[in-house]
């Protein structure tokens, strides 16, 4: 049911980010995440509280580097994707102490989310999934020409946080499912899916999230049935419904 | 009795990385003025056309919209905005033509900007006008690159602009659809006094609508109206030898 929830919410966030061609962003902010746990494992308090604050302020870093630095959005992401997984290795190694902890945030486990966790995450996407059904115009004038958006008086600036503030959270979110490694998959692989078929924009962000649907609820019955890995699978599955649209994609258009 | 310019345009200074792009423009227009920007390439004719709509901000001077200063400008729904075709999107957005022109809308309407069932007879006048209705639920990526310019100056056109602002219009249009279009600018400037700015290198054309002419390059080189033009002998030094007569012949 959550993993439900943030499929949809990463393959709604996902088909903004991946036609600003901004698809590693979601990578970069995960590593970030990593660096965020291990923060919070090293201090002794619940490692998400201590990733949200660390990923928002990394995302708006990435922003900030590409507006004031003059550096490109994919050097941008790999700065602070580095930074963050440098500084998680660093605390790990002082520490010495919590690699089993933190192995389970890297390759996640959709399969042991806590009730607790459940509640809190549906309930955290359906916050996100307002915040972009709120703006939904907004985001889709930056995505398609960030320069007309700018002359018809939306404040491009303030969208684009909005933009990487969302996908900060949403990376935490899923880090339980599908694990910090494999997140930007749940963000790239369904609205990727999606465009291969669709036939406008929402239509897009529909598939997508049906796709991420599926691929989490085939992901995990799968898993189940095989004791597979629930992250590993997920991912899979997300690739073969890629391939499956790729060809049918073709085949419409002959 | 005075009336606020359309456009006006105080000692206008631009530099980018220390490198001087505009200096020292100055012109202002009235409302129902049609004016044609021209230049050789570099000469800072989108850059003017950025600094006008507050998308880059200027090194000096001052820029008013209908009055108001650009930075403090909030009737953005009065500007029909056209960029250059090339390189303003994705040419695979898989967006559909109905899709892309409501997004004109959104400078109409206040958080959340939502399009409504009310808002498809615009988008249905435009398109009509635009000639583009039967395409409407097509893929903006599947269209030639004439029919795309018609969804983009559709989406310039849509909420009625007081001043439309055009980088170069019709770069991709066909010869009759280019015919079409420059009318129903000169329609919508003389009937419901649309102040109308383009860029544009097509001079021949220009000289037939144009009521002012500025001739940028990197400052203003000439600013005027089309006779005054015509009438001076500088021509042949900025568009060439049989300028006077591609020009002027056409405005007669």
């Amino acid at each position: 049911m959550a993993g439900s929830f943030i499929a949809i919410l990463c393959a709604t966030l996902g088909t903004f980010l991946v036609l600003r061609r901004f698809s590693l962003i979601g990578d970069g902010l995960a590593h970030v995440t990593f660096g965020g746990v291990a923060v919070g494992l090293f201090l002794n308090v619940y490692p998400i509280y201590a990733a949200v604050p660390v990923a928002m302020i990394s995302s708006l870093g990435i922003l900030k580097l590409v507006e004031k630095a003059r550096v490109y959005g994919d050097a941008a992401i790999g700065i602070v994707s580095s930074l963050g997984i440098a500084c998680g290795i660093l605390l790990a190694s002082v520490s010495g102490g919590f690699n089993i902890d933190l192995f389970s945030y890297l390759f996640g486990n959709i399969l042991a989310i806590s009730n607790a966790e459940v509640i809190s995450s549906i309930f955290l996407s359906l916050i996100l999934m307002s915040v972009i059904w709120y703006y939904y115009h907004e985001l889709l004038s930056i995505t398609f020409d960030e320069e007309s958006a700018r002359a018809s008086g939306i404040k491009t600036k303030t969208i684009n946080g909005i933009l990487v503030l969302l996908t900060s959270l949403t990376v935490v979110l899923a880090m339980r499912v599908v694990g910090i490694m494999l997140i930007s998959s749940l963000l790239i692989l369904p609205p990727v899916t999606a465009l291969q078929i669709a036939r406008g924009f929402k239509m897009t962000i529909v598939i997508a999230s049906v796709s991420g649907v599926l691929s989490i609820i085939l992901g995990i019955f799968f898993s189940l049935v095989f004791d597979l890995p629930s992250g590993a699978t997920i991912v899979i599955l997300n690739f073969l419904l890629f391939v499956c649209s790729f060809v049918y994609g073709r085949l419409l258009v002959k | 009795m005075s009336t606020i310019d359309a456009l006006s345009v105080h000692d206008l200074s631009f530099q980018y990385n220390a490198t001087e792009i505009l200096s020292d423009i100055s012109f202002h227009l009235q409302v129902g003025d049609y004016l044609g920007i021209v230049g050789p390439n570099g000469s800072g004719k989108s850059t003017l056309i950025k600094l006008t709509l507050g998308l880059l901000l200027p090194s000096k001077g001052v820029i008013k919209i209908f009055g108001t200063k650009t930075a403090d400008f909030v009737d953005w729904h009065k500007i029909g905005y056209l960029p250059q075709r090339i390189n303003s999107f994705n040419p695979h957005f898989p967006a559909t033509v109905r899709e892309v022109v409501a997004l004109g809308l959104l400078s109409t309407k206040s958080n959340p900007r939502r399009i409504t069932k009310n808002d498809e007879k615009a988008i249905n006048n435009v398109l009509e006008l635009t000639e583009i209705l039967d395409i409407k639920n097509k893929l903006i990526g599947e269209l030639s690159g004439g029919q795309q310019q018609r969804v983009l100056i559709a989406r310039a056109l849509i909420n009625e602009p007081a001043l439309l602002i055009l980088d170069e219009p019709t770069t991709a249009l066909d010869p009759e659809a280019r015919e079409k279009f420059f009318s129903t600018l000169k329609d919508l400037n003389e009937h419901k006094k649309v102040t109308v700015i383009i860029i544009t290198h097509d001079i021949g054309t220009i000289g037939k609508y144009a009521s002012r002419l500025l001739y940028l390059d990197k400052q203003v080189v000439f600013y005027g109206g089309f006779d005054d033009f015509c009438e001076s002998n500088d021509m042949a030094s900025y568009f060439g030898e049989y300028s006077q007569h591609i020009i002027c012949h056409r405005h007669d």
